[in-house]
């Protein structure tokens, strides 16, 4: 089993370490081919619009949706929420449209309002609470049916599950705690069989 | 309980823009095209540093009103510059809601032996250094992240080169050092100890570290990324050429696939020139702008 990070922009060493610390091999993904070898796919926290047009431009967006309806699970932090999402709310940026959530990008504000806060994720388990970073992040302002919201703050969900599709307004990868990328890694799990 | 401005979430913003593209614009519409071609940041300034080279006298953080304007025309985060030591400069541009501050020695200097205390401010700083003890002084002062200096506004990459190379030298020696020899070498490279210590353990810097100062073709980007640097800042060398939107979507790709030559050469091809350019080692002393900074 091997999971992939897209590598196009973003954090995408710390997911790569996450992933591993789960005990899973990972690898960066820049190039179809390399799209072909995983069985399951991080989209990092990086800038929703340059990955967006990067995801396009290599042809990339056709690829992941083709490989997501097949059934690989895709994880998507920050930036890959926001591509993941069908409706980005006053935006007609690229995007991949694979889970029903409606987004509001930089929802919290400018960086000088990025904080970081604890979260009870009661699907990753706990205690403690989950300690969540969240940067210039978007949060996720309704879903549509089929949709299931994992954790919210301060009323506002932030994090949400459709079938093999995982959305974090927040960055697991960045904080050492890897519930988040092992309750993914057990998606992956189950969706290879 | 929620906190802002902590130390994960300055660094934090960092890291997302690694493998990116932050680029000197001026203007609304030069942010736009920026944004368009898929930069991850844009720098907000009056002139890029091959005019503020060129006018000569005091450079001063840019006007409140147009880097208002460029926060306003685009969605992706917005930097600014202040001069070293200009704490003041620093606060209005955090009262404003800029996203990152550049302490930067392409701005005349405010203060001739202290830097800004970066850690009293929620919003984050990068600043520019020569070699390891420099990054690690301006990280022990509070930025969250590191750009070479380079030699800004000349579109000549060699000093860039210089200093991540001798950023990445040092890094590479320390981490064979015996411990008893940490001290010493710590002296030596005007580095904090405990900082030095860490960068033997981990065999990297403690925050992100991108490459400025000369950038000006996919190539150069290129080249810096194979050094080891996490991202491009590109000043002159996209506005100053002769398609800059032609130009500034090269070097995003070209820093994306570094690693992939075919693709260099395809998206080198048919993007106009680049900016003309002065050789660095041609600089008089006084003109050399990286030896700002303390």
């Amino acid at each position: 089993m091997q999971i992939g990070v897209l590598a196009l922009q973003g954090d995408v060493a710390e997911h790569l370490h996450a992933v591993e610390a789960c005990g899973v091999k990972a690898l960066a993904v820049k190039k179809k081919e390399q799209l072909e070898t995983v069985d399951g796919l991080i989209i990092p926290g990086g800038e929703s619009t340059t990955v967006g047009k990067l995801l396009v431009k290599y042809g990339l967006d056709d690829a992941i949706r083709e490989r997501a309806q097949a059934g690989m699970p895709v994880f998507g932090t920050c930036t890959g929420l926001i591509l993941m999402a069908r409706d980005i709310i006053g935006s007609e940026q690229p995007r991949l449209s694979l889970i029903d959530i409606h987004v509001q990008r930089n929802a919290f504000g400018r960086q000088v309002d990025s904080f970081e806060a604890d979260l009870v994720i009661e699907a990753v388990g706990g205690p403690p609470p989950f300690r969540a970073v969240f940067i210039r992040a978007p949060y996720i302002e309704s879903v549509d049916p089929g949709v299931e919201v994992l954790a919210e703050y301060k009323g506002k969900a932030v994090m949400a599950r459709q079938e093999g599709r995982l959305v974090a307004a927040f960055h697991p990868e960045l904080t050492g705690d890897d519930r988040v990328h092992r309750y993914f890694v057990d998606m992956v799990r189950e969706a290879v069989g | 309980m929620e906190e802002k401005g902590t130390w994960r979430v300055k660094k934090g913003l960092a890291e997302m823009l690694k493998g990116g593209v932050i680029m000197d614009v001026t203007t609304p519409e030069q942010a736009r095209i920026a944004e368009e071609a898929g930069a991850v940041a844009v720098m907000a300034l009056e002139r890029v540093p091959a005019d503020i080279r060129a006018a000569g006298g005091v450079a001063r953080m840019a006007d409140p009103a147009v880097i208002e304007a460029i926060m306003n025309a685009v969605t992706i985060p917005v930097m600014a510059k202040a001069r070293i030591g200009h704490f003041v400069e620093a606060q209005i541009l955090e009262a404003m809601g800029v996203d990152y501050l550049d302490e930067s020695e392409v701005l005349t200097p405010a203060d001739e032996s202290f830097h800004i205390n970066k850690h009293q401010f929620k919003v984050p700083f990068v600043c520019g250094a020569r070699n390891l003890g420099e990054a690690l002084r301006r990280i022990g002062e509070g930025a969250a992240m590191i750009r070479t200096k380079g030699e800004a506004g000349t579109g000549d990459i060699v000093e860039a080169v210089r200093h991540m190379r001798a950023v990445m030298d040092e890094i590479r020696r320390v981490q064979n050092l015996p411990e008893e020899e940490l001290m010493t070498a710590a002296k030596e490279l005007g580095a904090p100890y405990e900082s030095l210590k860490e960068v033997a353990r981990a065999g990297r810097l403690p925050v992100v570290n991108f490459a400025a100062g000369g950038v000006a073709t996919p190539a150069d980007a290129s080249l810096m990324m194979q050094l080891g640097a996490d991202g491009i800042f590109v000043g002159s060398g996209i506005f100053k050429s002769d398609n800059p939107a032609a130009r500034a979507k090269a070097i995003v790709e070209a820093t994306t696939h570094y690693d992939d030559p075919e693709l260099l050469a395809r998206v080198s091809k048919g993007i106009g020139e680049a900016m003309r350019g002065i050789y660095a080692g041609g600089l008089k002393a006084e003109e050399r702008i990286q030896g700002r900074g303390w």
